[in-house]
């Protein structure tokens, strides 16, 4: 039973997917507005935030840049247009995952469980309880980062992402090894996701994000993990 | 071009001069000779009275003194003569005067310089008018060293004249060649920026010349296809967002509809069985409503042009196994040699493949063979059944317009009927295409052909990856 918040303007995907939800083990509360939405989520803090970012008034993506402003929760957008530009400027205000409409119920539960499952403990995490990268220390059992002895907040999705990458320094992985393992898509899964997730990283843990030494681009390739 | 307008007045210039000096030099030479000959006339129309006939040696001498320096008189064997030039008389002169009744002219010219030979009979007139040959012949040298001084002198002017006039011919020719080539040159430049793009360039007609009229017609021109190319535009934008609405519009209610029936199909299973029939087929339907709306709006995203290519580097067998794995289709073979690496938008080799393998599966018949090879600049991706092939007497384009039935005794129930039309244009937007015929050994079979490495659409890819320092 995960705490889900829906934020959807449309009353009647808001009482169908959020029934459909309910119905598969989810405790869905919901929300008309951006604004309510923020409200609810400040009441009862949601496990996960489902989000719609076409809304009347405050738009899906300044609810979303606020949300994550105020802390880790994993969001996952809802988009309805075919238009690609929106699900770009959604991973950049700080959306985890995303989803297109019309999609069926068991697609966003299993959406839903994915994102949710990051923020379990890898199963590496016997491997090395912790690792120690200059001042960047990763406890894999724990599940936390600090930073020179400063806890560094980190949404689940950073945190796998850091997780798989660190598992194999010096290796590259590839941008659809990361999208399987991670987010857990098919192969077919949007690479931006990985790219923007790496940049969101980079931010949280390069000594410099402008000049990352700890994860490296490989043109053509993906990503690899090494401080050099 | 402002050396060719100096060139030509240069070569105007010169050929004005050249072509006024020789026929300058052509009329003295012309006057010199007719005075000549004048001179003589007179003279021997003068002196040919007072001479007895026929004449002896000495009436001979006489007339010759009274000719000139240079001169010499004949009839029949006798001769007089006088100058050292008389050698320039020749036989064929001598011969001409004979002949004629006239006056025989030759020029000559020796190291001593031009002369002017003249011969003429004496002709007598008689009581009764009528005139005869007296059988004495004259002849005058001529010295034209007076006229050739002329001339050389008038050589020297008309060089003088040339040398002066080319510097004034070639200042004049920049002079034109600016006021004339500037104004085009800046025609043609405002030209090269309308065609990049930059609909707002006019220029400032100046004069009321042939020059002021092209630059008002190419500011008519530039300001018509600004007005059009804006008008498209508007509508090209207005398209699109068209098209965004409609999507919005059409996917929240089959957002909803997918939910909720989900919800009451769980609720019908456990009631009738006539229940949960109608809750099943509700599913079914609803499903098929929100495919045909994603391939209505996906055909109106690309025709809208909105349609962008994301293109990355992948394996194209590893991309067409994944899209047969994840469909379920087990009994689909991909047959390939090696790994086909290509730079394709992989959402839409996905989609092309889905559509044509669900395609074979539907219409034709089993086995289907995906078959994934190289060529040099192309990825070819066929696939083939093992049906009855393409519907006998059908055009294999025809299969790729909208809502094209292949079949007509096919039920409605399959596919929305743009999935070919959708996997043409998402193959041509790579700059490839998608084409169906007969395979040789029975059945249909459709190819898919991209090259390996689309110019059209930026780098996005790479693009992205400069954003981080390369490692």
């Amino acid at each position: 039973m995960s705490r889900i918040l829906l934020i959807e303007d449309d009353h009647a995907v808001r009482v169908g997917l959020g029934t459909a939800l309910g119905r598969y083990g989810h405790d869905v509360a919901a929300a008309a507005s951006g604004e309510e939405g923020l409200r609810l989520h400040r009441e009862h803090a949601a496990e996960l935030v489902l989000l719609d970012l076409m809304l009347p008034g405050m738009d899906g993506f300044e609810v979303c840049r606020r949300i994550r402003g105020a802390g880790t929760v994993p969001i996952v957008m809802l988009t309805a247009r075919g238009d690609d530009v929106d699900v770009v400027s959604g991973l950049e205000a700080g959306a985890d995952d995303y989803v297109v409409k019309p999609v069926e119920p068991r697609v966003v539960d299993a959406r839903i469980r994915a994102v949710l499952r990051r923020a379990a403990p890898a199963a590496s995490a016997a491997a090395g309880r912790t690792t120690a990268w200059g001042d960047l220390v990763l406890d894999r059992a724990a599940m936390t980062v600090t930073r020179a002895g400063r806890p560094v907040a980190m949404t689940p999705t950073e945190l796998r992402l850091l997780l798989e990458l660190s598992a194999s320094p010096g290796q590259v992985l590839s941008r659809q090894q990361l999208l399987e393992s991670v987010w857990e898509h098919s192969y077919l899964g949007d690479s931006r996701l990985v790219d923007n997730g790496v940049q969101r990283l980079r931010a949280k843990i390069e000594p410099d994000p402008a000049r990352p030494v700890l994860i490296q681009t490989v043109r053509g390739f993906g990503y690899r993990f090494g401080p050099v | 071009m402002v050396l060719a307008f100096v060139a030509v007045a240069m070569v105007t210039a010169t050929a004005a001069s050249a072509a006024g000096y020789a026929a300058a030099r052509a009329s003295l030479v012309e006057e010199t000779q007719r005075r000549a000959v004048e001179t003589v006339r007179d003279q021997v129309t003068r002196l040919a009275p007072e001479t007895a006939y026929p004449p002896d040696q000495q009436a001979l001498d006489r007339l010759r003194t009274s000719l000139g320096p240079d001169a010499m008189v004949t009839f029949e064997g006798l001769t007089s003569a006088s100058g050292s030039t008389l050698g320039l008389i020749t036989d064929d002169l001598r011969a001409r005067v004979a002949r004629d009744d006239g006056f025989a002219v030759q020029r000559v010219a020796d190291d001593a310089g031009p002369r002017l030979v003249l011969g003429t009979p004496v002709l007598l007139t008689d009581v009764d008018g009528s005139r005869r040959d007296s059988g004495v012949d004259v002849y005058v040298v001529h010295d034209l060293a007076g006229t050739e001084a002329q001339l050389d002198r008038w050589t020297r002017v008309v060089v003088l004249t040339i040398a002066g006039a080319l510097p004034l011919a070639v200042a004049l020719a920049l002079v034109v060649s600016r006021s004339v080539l500037r104004p085009v040159q800046r025609l043609a430049h405002s030209a090269t920026e309308l065609a990049e793009g930059n609909l707002g360039v006019r220029l400032t007609p100046s004069g009321r010349d042939e020059l002021a009229d092209l630059v008002a017609t190419f500011n008519d021109t530039a300001a018509a296809l600004e007005r059009s190319v804006g008008e498209l535009r508007r509508r090209e934008a207005e398209a699109r967002r068209f098209v965004a609405d409609v999507s919005h519009e059409l996917r929240t209610p089959i957002m909803a509809l997918t939910s909720i029936i989900e919800v009451l199909r769980a609720d019908a299973a456990g009631r009738s069985d006539q229940d949960l029939e109608l809750a099943t087929m509700a599913v079914d339907r609803t499903r098929r409503l929100a495919r045909l709306a994603e391939d209505l709006l996906e055909l109106s995203r690309l025709d809208a042009g909105v349609g962008d290519l994301r293109p990355e580097h992948v394996d194209v067998v590893h991309v067409v196994t994944g899209t047969v794995r994840t469909r379920g289709w087990a009994d689909v073979a991909v047959a390939a040699a090696g790994p086909v690496p290509a730079r394709v938008d992989v959402r839409r080799v996905d989609l092309v493949v889905a559509n044509l393998v669900g395609n074979a599966l539907r219409h034709g018949a089993p086995p289907v063979v995906v078959e994934v090879r190289a060529e040099p600049d192309h990825v070819v991706v066929g696939v083939t059944d093992h049906g009855p092939g393409l519907p006998a007497g059908t055009d294999p384009e025809l299969l790729f317009g909208r809502f094209a039935k292949g079949d007509p005794s096919r039920t409605s129930s399959d596919g929305s009927g743009l999935g070919l039309a959708i996997a043409r244009v998402n193959a041509r937007l790579h700059g490839g295409d998608v084409t169906a015929h007969d395979d040789p050994g029975g059945g249909a079979r459709f190819e898919l052909r991209l090259p390996r490495r689309p110019e059209v659409s930026a780098d996005r890819e790479d693009d992205r990856e400069d954003d981080d320092a390369p490692a």
